[in-house]
């Protein structure tokens, strides 16, 4: 039933935030904030009690062993359920959501002065429907929740963002809602392959794992789930709707974008495309793996030639996140471990690098590199913040990132030496967008006189725990690895 | 008393993170950094002397604080490693630390970001006793990778003049694409040997691969990339002369005496590999030899004093190569501890002179400053006549004639390899009496304006000391680091004894120190006379360029990359998606004319479609 | 001429009448009163049509003070 709460209490909490915004927009902040924190404290009693009972192999091929469950019967002509269920990697996952969807709050406390009702309406709903898609093992479900991220997040970047909101919000749109239809026909498609194999209507996850399908469908409803999770993710070739949805958003849109939408385009990968289809997922591994290095490098050089600052970030996700589909596609314990890894780290990292140009841009009202320098002198908390950030970007050992892009790059060795050695090379080129950052905006004479506010003590706060964290997970990760083995350990498994 | 070990990185750990996070008064900065790194240099002392007097099983000792990870095999630790050679490479960069924290206390007194650099020197000065003390090739890459940071905060100190952020920004990058052949090095060897603990890696390497294999000439020649990038070597040296950005006591603890020292370390550390893979061993040496000849031509052309020095450690870490490289290892590592020795030194009265000349870099504007700043003089003298190797009474003599030695009678020693050693030797007597007469002698061109205080002149005293009396340690240095890095002798019948070999050494340096004299105290005129002509102009601003390389790098690598990054701002991918929408407004724009909003046309319209559908239906 | 919305429902009354006409003069033809019977239906509903049409016509000349077909195209795309 706790899952079911965990939902039910974002969707109510942005119902009443909006309600309460007509009498006091603070008191609006308050009530999501307080619907969030509940949240996150429950997902974190659940991880304590749940801990203890790691190490117990589990998950993946879908028997009794989970967390937590819910499981109704919804619509039974059709085979509908509504089931929730949580192992260690959805609860490091909804734990990350909850603790990203209280950054978001809190950065944009002075940010957001028109609608906040709305605003936080969106942003709890988002929330809500990120927190279905990674506890949902109904496929239909699954795209319910799926689609329940969208609408919400449409209407953040379209209502409260920058020059070119309606462009951006607009194409995010369209490349997120039509790669959502191949997956909805792959839905079916198995849905009915899965009839006429075994004559049971069901969009269960468990059943629909012993599906037999020839290797020739198999291949093509693959693929339909596979494009709207690489679109999700984002892969070359289909991430351009990153850059402008990431610039364009409002701070609290592009945490959510970069530190939560991205990653479930990588849980729906490990938790569903693979599962379900480990012929297929085999024999399409070289070219995933292939577009993931490629990604990493030109996700790398795209950051490298930018000269607005958010558009920067933005593009660094991608060359993360190729790392992320290295790791999956690696059938590695260890590539996978570190993509999972990745995906915690670099929502913290990029997150928090959102924090921090947010603030920027909010204090000097332009996101051009070209117009700020020297700004050491005048926010050197600032700076120092965003210095750590980048580093944690740019893979640092002792920050969380490093072990992740390590340990996939050592798992990826194990499979095919050359990509392995050329995604190492896009660790090298991760220095170049990241010193850029730092010089252009921080470094150098402070032409353009610039004089502003620093840290207040809730961004100060918030960005301080944040960095706490890095290093916790850079320097003693294990905690995460083991509620991560249980996802992990069955997984190659799969693939002999 | 071993048990501290852990405190040797953890207490200057703590000290940059308080110093980084609090808002510390000046006074106290000093204080706090100072005193960390003196809390590690005694309890470093407090160690070696626990090790000396008992010393532990197998020599060596190790303190495992706590798992890093356990993923698939891979579980490093975090765990500290003591044997001859981390003890001896840690007291020395402990105590030259000290010194130098020291040192930086009145020398940055009056910049604004004090208690940055300390921090960042704190952290830098863990680093790198982090990498020295690892037990594992991963912390001791954690280590790697800090020292480098550190590297590029401290070189872009001076944060205002983005010259100096470029500078910082070229080390970082380049010593990184020799992290990553590092890097690529620690999967090959996760993957074939399956550890990274330096131990086991090197035993269970004797196990299983045999000399000569392909994976161990792999895995030497990765890790050497890595070493070459830290180290400044050919092919990555460009990066260390523009590191003289930095502040001076920067460049006295990073560029001379320690982090470019770290890719000695790990060659020796490894050196089972090197043994196992001979090719490998070979590079090594051929890198150090022509890298220590490079340099020199280099560093004689040079007017920026920093700059001389940079191509002068530059080529004496070429040195320790090359006794890597022909298996005089315990060579190597003495060179280091003298090198780290008279080279601080050599910066820190550089940069007294530096100081006293209100911060005047050009050797030509200096002058006449034997006089007016004697103890920079002597102590400048001192360290100079070590680096260039006066016989007998400097340590820097000691430390290059058994490297010189070595060249010729090691394992993969040869003939040519100690030819190329003593010419080092002219040509670093040659440069290093150029700084000292252009510098003290002849002339003055400026005014003295500062004079050093007590902070500043206590560790160059000590450092001179050192300088003197560190050749006499050669013999219990050899003996103590025995068992962990043993002299592999070659077998050859050689010609000379290594005392002839140390009498030829001396001649050269005379040599080299004569011909200084000649040029540039008696007769200036033979060196502008050398300048006016065009073949010797040209070559001496080859040799000025770091021999066309960072020219050669920047066409190679540097503009293509921007240029690309430039051109592809939009992205081209997108281009296919614009492409689309294009595509749907064209249709769009072809398909509206048919909406006129006018009564008869639909009526027509109607009408016409009528007819079609019927004739459809009637005849299909 | 063509495009006055008078003319335009004056004509199309002409064209109601003669379908009527041809209706009934092929209910004569074949001899059925089915003809008749159409021509009646037709003119009760051009009558009709014919009221609302000229509601519509008088409505739209109050807005625009025009009866060109072409001139309202409001709804163009």
């Amino acid at each position: 039933m706790i899952l079911l709460w965990l939902i039910v209490v974002l969707l109510a909490g942005g119902f009443f935030a909006w309600l309460a915004a007509r009498r006091n927009p603070l008191l609006c902040r308050w009530i999501s904030l307080a619907a969030i924190s509940l949240d996150f404290v429950l997902v974190l009693g659940l991880g304590v009690r749940n801990f203890k009972a790691s190490g117990i192999q589990v998950s993946v091929t879908g028997t009794n062993n989970w967390f937590e469950q819910v499981d109704w019967s919804w619509i039974p002509q059709f085979g509908i359920h509504f089931h929730l269920a949580m192992d260690g990697l959805s609860l490091l996952l909804v734990l990350l959501t909850m603790f990203l969807g209280i950054a978001s709050v809190l950065a944009s406390w002075t940010e957001i002065t028109t609608g906040v009702g709305f605003f936080h309406f969106n942003v709890l709903w988002i929330l809500a429907g990120i927190t279905g898609v990674f506890l949902a093992l109904d496929l239909f479900l699954f795209y319910f929740a799926w689609e329940l991220m969208l609408i919400p997040m449409y209407f953040l970047i379209a209502i409260w963002g920058h020059e070119r909101r309606i462009y951006a919000a607009v194409k995010f749109f369209l490349f997120t809602q039509l790669s959502g239809l191949l997956m909805l026909i792959a839905i079916l498609a198995l849905y009915f392959a899965h009839y006429r194999g075994t004559g049971v209507y069901t969009f269960e996850y468990a059943d629909l794992l012993h599906t037999t399908l020839d290797p020739h469908t198999a291949i093509w409803i693959m693929l339909g789930f596979f494009i709207a999770f690489a679109v999700k993710l984002p892969m070359v070739p289909f991430h351009t709707w990153l850059a402008d949805a990431h610039t364009q958003a409002p701070t609290a849109g592009s945490i959510i974008l970069a530190g939560l939408l991205l990653k479930t385009g990588a849980y729906g990968l490990i938790r569903f495309v693979v599962p379900l289809f480990p012929g297929a997922a085999r024999e399409f591994a070289p070219i995933a793996m292939t577009l993931a290095v490629v990604g990493i490098l030109y996700g790398a050089i795209l950051a490298f030639g930018q000269t607005d600052l958010k558009r920067l970030v933005a593009y660094t996700s991608i060359s993360h996140l190729g790392f992320v589909l290295l790791g999956v596609f690696a059938a590695n314990a260890l590539a996978l471990q570190g993509a999972l890894m990745t995906m915690i780290c670099h929502g913290i990292s990029t997150g928090a690098l959102f924090i921090v140009v947010g603030a920027m841009q909010q204090r000097m009202h332009t996101r051009q590199l070209d117009a700020m320098g020297g700004l050491w002198a005048t926010i050197p908390r600032m700076s120092g913040a965003a210095l750590f950030f980048a580093l944690a970007s740019l893979g640092l050992p002792g920050l969380g990132d490093f072990i992740g892009e390590f340990l996939v790059l050592v798992g990826t060795y194990q499979v095919n030496v050359a990509m392995a050695a050329v995604a190492a090379v896009g660790v090298l080129a991760a220095t170049f967008y990241a010193l850029r950052f730092v010089q252009r905006a921080f470094q150098g004479p402070n032409s353009h006189q610039w004089q502003l506010p620093d840290l207040v003590v809730r961004e100060g706060l918030l960005l301080g725990v944040m960095m706490a964290l890095l290093l916790w997970l850079g320097l003693y990760p294990q905690p995460v690895f083991r509620l991560f083995a249980q996802a992990v350990d069955q997984f190659p498994a799969i693939w002999r | 008393m071993l048990g501290l070990l852990w405190l040797i990185p953890a207490i200057p750990f703590a000290s940059a993170l308080a110093l980084a996070v609090l808002r510390v008064p000046k006074k106290l900065v000093a204080w706090t950094a100072t005193g960390a790194t003196a809390v590690s240099a005694v309890v470093s002392l407090l160690v070696t002397i626990s090790f000396l007097s008992a010393p532990p099983a197998a020599n060596a000792y190790t303190q495992v604080l706590w798992t890093w990870f356990d993923v698939g095999g891979l579980r490093p630790e975090i765990a500290f490693y003591l044997d001859p050679i981390s003890l001896i490479m840690t007291l020395v960069v402990a105590f030259v630390g000290f010194l130098i924290h020291l040192y930086s206390t009145e020398f940055m007194i009056d910049d604004e970001g004090y208690s940055r650099f300390f921090a960042y020197m704190n952290l830098f000065f863990a680093s790198m006793l982090t990498l020295l003390l690892a037990n594992n090739l991963l912390l001791l890459y954690l280590g790697w990778e800090g020292v480098g940071l550190c590297s590029y905060l401290l070189i872009g100190f001076w944060y205002r003049d983005p010259a100096n952020g470029r500078a910082g920004r070229k080390a970082f990058i380049v010593t990184r694409i020799g992290d990553t052949a590092l890097v690529i090095g620690l999967f090959l060897l996760f993957h074939d040997l399956g550890t990274l603990r330096i131990q086991e890696l090197m035993q269970r390497a004797t196990e299983h691969w045999p000399v000569g294999s392909s994976a161990a000439i792999a895995a030497a020649l990765l890790l050497l990339g890595g070493a070459v990038g830290k180290s400044a070597q050919l092919p990555l040296q460009t990066w260390l002369p523009d590191a003289m950005a930095g502040p001076t006591p920067v460049s006295a603890l990073l560029h001379a005496a320690t982090m470019v020292t770290a890719g000695v370390y790990l060659i020796a550390r490894m050196h089972v590999f090197y043994s196992l893979a001979p090719l490998a061993q070979s590079a090594v040496a051929v890198i150090g030899a022509a890298t220590l000849l490079i340099a020199g031509f280099s560093a004689l052309t040079q007017w920026d004093l920093k700059r001389v020095l940079a191509y002068s450690t530059m080529s004496q870490i070429g040195y320790m190569f090359l006794a890597l490289g022909v298996g005089a290892w315990p060579a190597a590592i003495f060179h280091f501890m003298t090198h780290a020795f008279f080279k601080a030194l050599l910066f820190l009265a550089a940069g007294i002179v530096i100081n006293a000349l209100h911060d005047e870099h050009n050797i030509f504007q200096m002058g006449g400053l034997r006089t007016r700043l004697p103890f920079a003089f002597w102590t400048f003298v001192i360290a100079g006549c070590s680096l260039a190797g006066l016989p007998l009474i400097t340590a820097g003599a000691f430390s290059k004639d058994w490297i010189i030695w070595g060249a010729l009678s090691a394992a993969n020693g040869s003939p040519e390899f100690w030819i190329v050693a003593l010419v080092g030797v002219l040509l670093t007597s040659l440069y290093t009496f150029r700084m000292i007469f252009v510098v003290f002698f002849g002339e003055a061109h400026s005014e003295v304006t500062n004079r050093p205080g007590y902070p500043m002149l206590i560790p160059c005293f000590v450092l001179a000391f050192l300088s003197i009396v560190g050749g006499y340690l050669k013999t219990p240095f050899g003996r103590f680091v025995e068992t962990a890095l043993p002299w592999t002798e070659g077998a050859r019948v050689l010609p000379i004894t290594e005392l002839v070999s140390e009498g030829i050494a001396a001649l050269v340096f005379l040599l080299g120190l004569y011909l200084a004299y000649i040029f540039f105290l008696r007769k200036r005129s033979y060196a502008t006379a050398l300048a006016s002509n065009p073949a010797s102009d040209a070559l001496h601003r080859f040799w000025f360029s770091d021999w066309g390389m960072d020219w050669l790098y920047d066409r190679l690598f540097v503009q293509p990359l921007v240029w690309f990054a430039r051109i592809d701002k939009g992205d081209f991918i997108d281009g296919f998606y614009t492409g689309v929408t294009r595509l749907n407004e064209f249709a769009w724009r072809v398909l509206r004319r048919t909406e006129t909003g006018r009564l008869r046309w639909y009526a027509a319209g109607i009408a016409a479609g009528s007819i079609v559908f019927i004739a459809v239906v009637l005849f299909l | 001429m063509r495009r006055d919305l008078i003319f335009i429902l004056m004509s199309v009354e002409i064209m109601l009448n003669g379908a009527g006409v041809a209706f009934v003069a092929a209910g004569s033809r074949w001899g059925q009163p089915d003809g008749q019977i159409m021509f009646l239906f037709i003119l009760a509903m051009a009558a009709s049509e014919v009221a609302v049409g000229l509601a519509l016509v008088l409505r739209l000349y109050h807005q625009h003070h025009n009866l060109d077909a072409d001139a309202f195209s409001d709804m163009r795309g």
